[in-house]
């Protein structure tokens, strides 16, 4: 197959170089099945600036040894390398200090580790978790699994046809056995945004402690934790533009104190005894045993000054022109529904075409190097509200093009040709 | 990779108008398949009577391959002697994982399932109708519900 001439990228809001952004993103020259690679499957992994990849290369060849033990001076390079990285955690979230931010492997361990911890320690037979139906399973199953154990029970407020949370149902679910609310600040499957500062002042009015689970949200919205005024916010480095292996759960601090280890081993201890039983470090490494993963929070650590150093203003109005752009074009298809049209969106159109899977859809992009995602999207409560078995999903960054849109509205066309 | 290759017409067909698609009233086995991955679900229909499979038919939902990999084995299996279909379940199987795979009998349109080996991603959307068709077989024999 000969690819068609490309359309050159180009930016549609002024201040935005789009084609200069691409140059930092090596990965976005590959050619895939004859095609330059249109990457749409931003929502679940997005891809690397060569600082990133640098920034872990040189912690490897010139700072490696492990942190927090030794006096030679390479541990301490690396524990000022992997401490920095925290803090620049810190300040990315508007944490109120480093004690705040712990280290995890990324959102789903972030949460696993709230309700192993804050769960078996906080809650009785009886007490209520409020979530909402757009939540991934990350932040589903850990509830489920913890709720078989501790005769907890999980009131889940539903969604509407736009793919919006249903906010006067949510307050309602609110109640005097409810002792956590948790939800995403973005739906992965849908993109819709939720009102989170209000949804946390709602459970806060009743002294209920919060979780958001920001994994869509970081690559697409400024999140200053402090505004939000959430107890645990969730992320993951590998959907902002950093490493796959590393996260981070924000917690409050006196929040954290209060909460028992949920992993034991290295580095959480301050003296381990036989006889005069153990001791545990203090913030944040209470919650971090065994040796971290270095190297990845060096990563996501230059991931978040990569972002830093772009216009985020321009970097916004770019990525809602694409957005809305998409949406036009895709939806003007014939034979396709879009699902999730909330007001506020993060940049994921998730949509089917009459007559064809979204498996097959995927099948037939991909052969023409464009990368979306097709299924379920770890959400099935949401497939099963939309009464769906999968939907496609093309979820962009700053990174993608209205060239890149076209490619897909072609792509689409030609694969309902295919089943026609 | 040509597209091609894997929706020929005669999955592109069998997609569009899956033959024996429906519940089977004379049913005394049947199983479901779920390929958690997707979202494809079906559910085999078979009436065994003897040593033949006198009636197959399925239900569900799926992509263009699973349906049409469904329809067409209930299509060449129908009226055949039990060994013979385990014989074609066997030889499909390899006919969608090895490159280099030359059927030893006749498989008729089963053929046109062969692209999926161009497609990694998509051999198990093939193969879900064979092995729910395994377990129905070797499940225990009862009345179906069809309803």
């Amino acid at each position: 197959m000969i690819p068609q001439v490309i359309e050159k990228h180009r930016s549609t809001t002024p201040d935005f170089d789009v084609n200069r952004i691409r140059r930092d993103f090596p990965i976005l020259s590959e050619i895939i099945n004859g095609w330059p690679l249109a990457y749409l499957d931003n929502a679940a992994s997005s891809q690397h600036p060569v600082a990133v990849l640098q920034a872990i290369d040189t912690y490897y060849r010139e700072s490696h040894a492990n942190v927090h033990r030794g006096v030679h001076t390479l541990s301490q390079r690396a524990t000022e390398c992997y401490e920095g990285a925290r803090d620049k955690v810190r300040r990315f979230i508007n944490a109120r200090s480093t004690h705040e931010i712990i280290f995890v492997r990324g959102t789903t361990e972030a949460i696993n580790l709230v309700a192993q911890s804050y769960g078996r320690a906080n809650f009785k037979p009886g007490d209520e978790i409020v979530l909402t139906w757009l939540e991934h399973h990350a932040n589903i199953v850990p509830w489920q699994l913890l709720a078989g154990e501790l005769g907890i029970v999980l009131r889940v407020a539903p969604i509407d046809a736009r793919g919006m949370v249903d906010y006067d149902a949510y307050e309602s679910l609110l109640g005097p056995r409810t002792r956590l609310v948790a939800f995403a600040h973005a739906s992965n499957a849908l993109g819709t945004v939720l009102p989170v500062k209000r949804m946390v002042a709602a459970a806060r009015a009743r002294g209920i402690p919060s979780l958001v689970d920001g994994a869509q949200a970081v690559p697409h919205l400024k999140v200053d934790v402090q505004a939000l005024d959430c107890d645990f916010y969730a992320f993951s480095g590998h959907k902002m533009f950093g490493p796959t292996g590393i996260g981070v759960l924000y917690g409050r601090e006196a929040l954290l104190e209060a909460m028992p280890p949920w992993q034991g081993g290295g580095d959480m201890i301050l003296t381990v005894s036989f006889t005069k039983g153990t001791t545990y470090n203090t913030l944040p490494y209470k919650f971090e045993a065994g040796t971290p993963n270095i190297a990845d929070a060096i990563g996501l650590g230059a991931a978040i000054d990569y972002i830093n150093a772009l216009d985020w203003d321009a970097l916004t109005a770019y990525e809602n022109d694409l957005l809305a752009y998409a949406t036009h074009r895709v939806g003007a298809l014939p034979g396709i529904k879009l699902i999730g049209t909330a007001d506020e969106k993060v940049s994921v159109l998730s949509f089917v075409m009459d007559g064809v899977h979204p498996h097959d859809l995927g099948t037939i992009l991909d052969t023409e190097g464009i990368a979306v995602r097709t299924g379920h999207h770890c959400a099935m409560p949401v497939m099963e509200y939309f009464n769906l078995p999968a939907t496609a999903r093309a979820s962009f960054a700053f990174y993608n093009t209205r060239a890149e849109v076209d490619r897909l509205v072609a792509a689409l066309t030609r694969a309902r040709a295919v089943f026609a | 990779m040509d597209l091609k290759d894997l929706y020929r017409d005669v999955i592109v067909d069998h997609n569009r108008r899956p033959r024996n698609f429906g519940p089977l009233a004379t049913a005394n086995h049947s199983a479901e398949g779920h390929n958690p991955l997707c979202g494809d679900r079906l559910k085999l229909y078979i009436d065994v009577e003897g040593d033949t499979l006198a009636d197959v038919a399925f239900e569900g939902s799926g992509c263009a391959i699973s349906v049409a990999s469904a329809s067409l084995m209930t299509e060449a299996l129908k009226g055949r002697a039990l060994t013979d279909v385990r014989d074609y379940c066997d030889e499909v199987h390899k006919l969608l994982t090895q490159h280099d795979f030359v059927p030893t009998r006749d498989l008729g349109k089963l053929v046109a399932l062969s692209g999926v080996r161009e497609f990694p991603a998509r051999v198990k959307c093939a193969s879900l109708c064979w092995h729910t068709l395994l377990a129905a077989l070797e499940s225990k024999p009862q009345t179906v519900k069809t309803e």
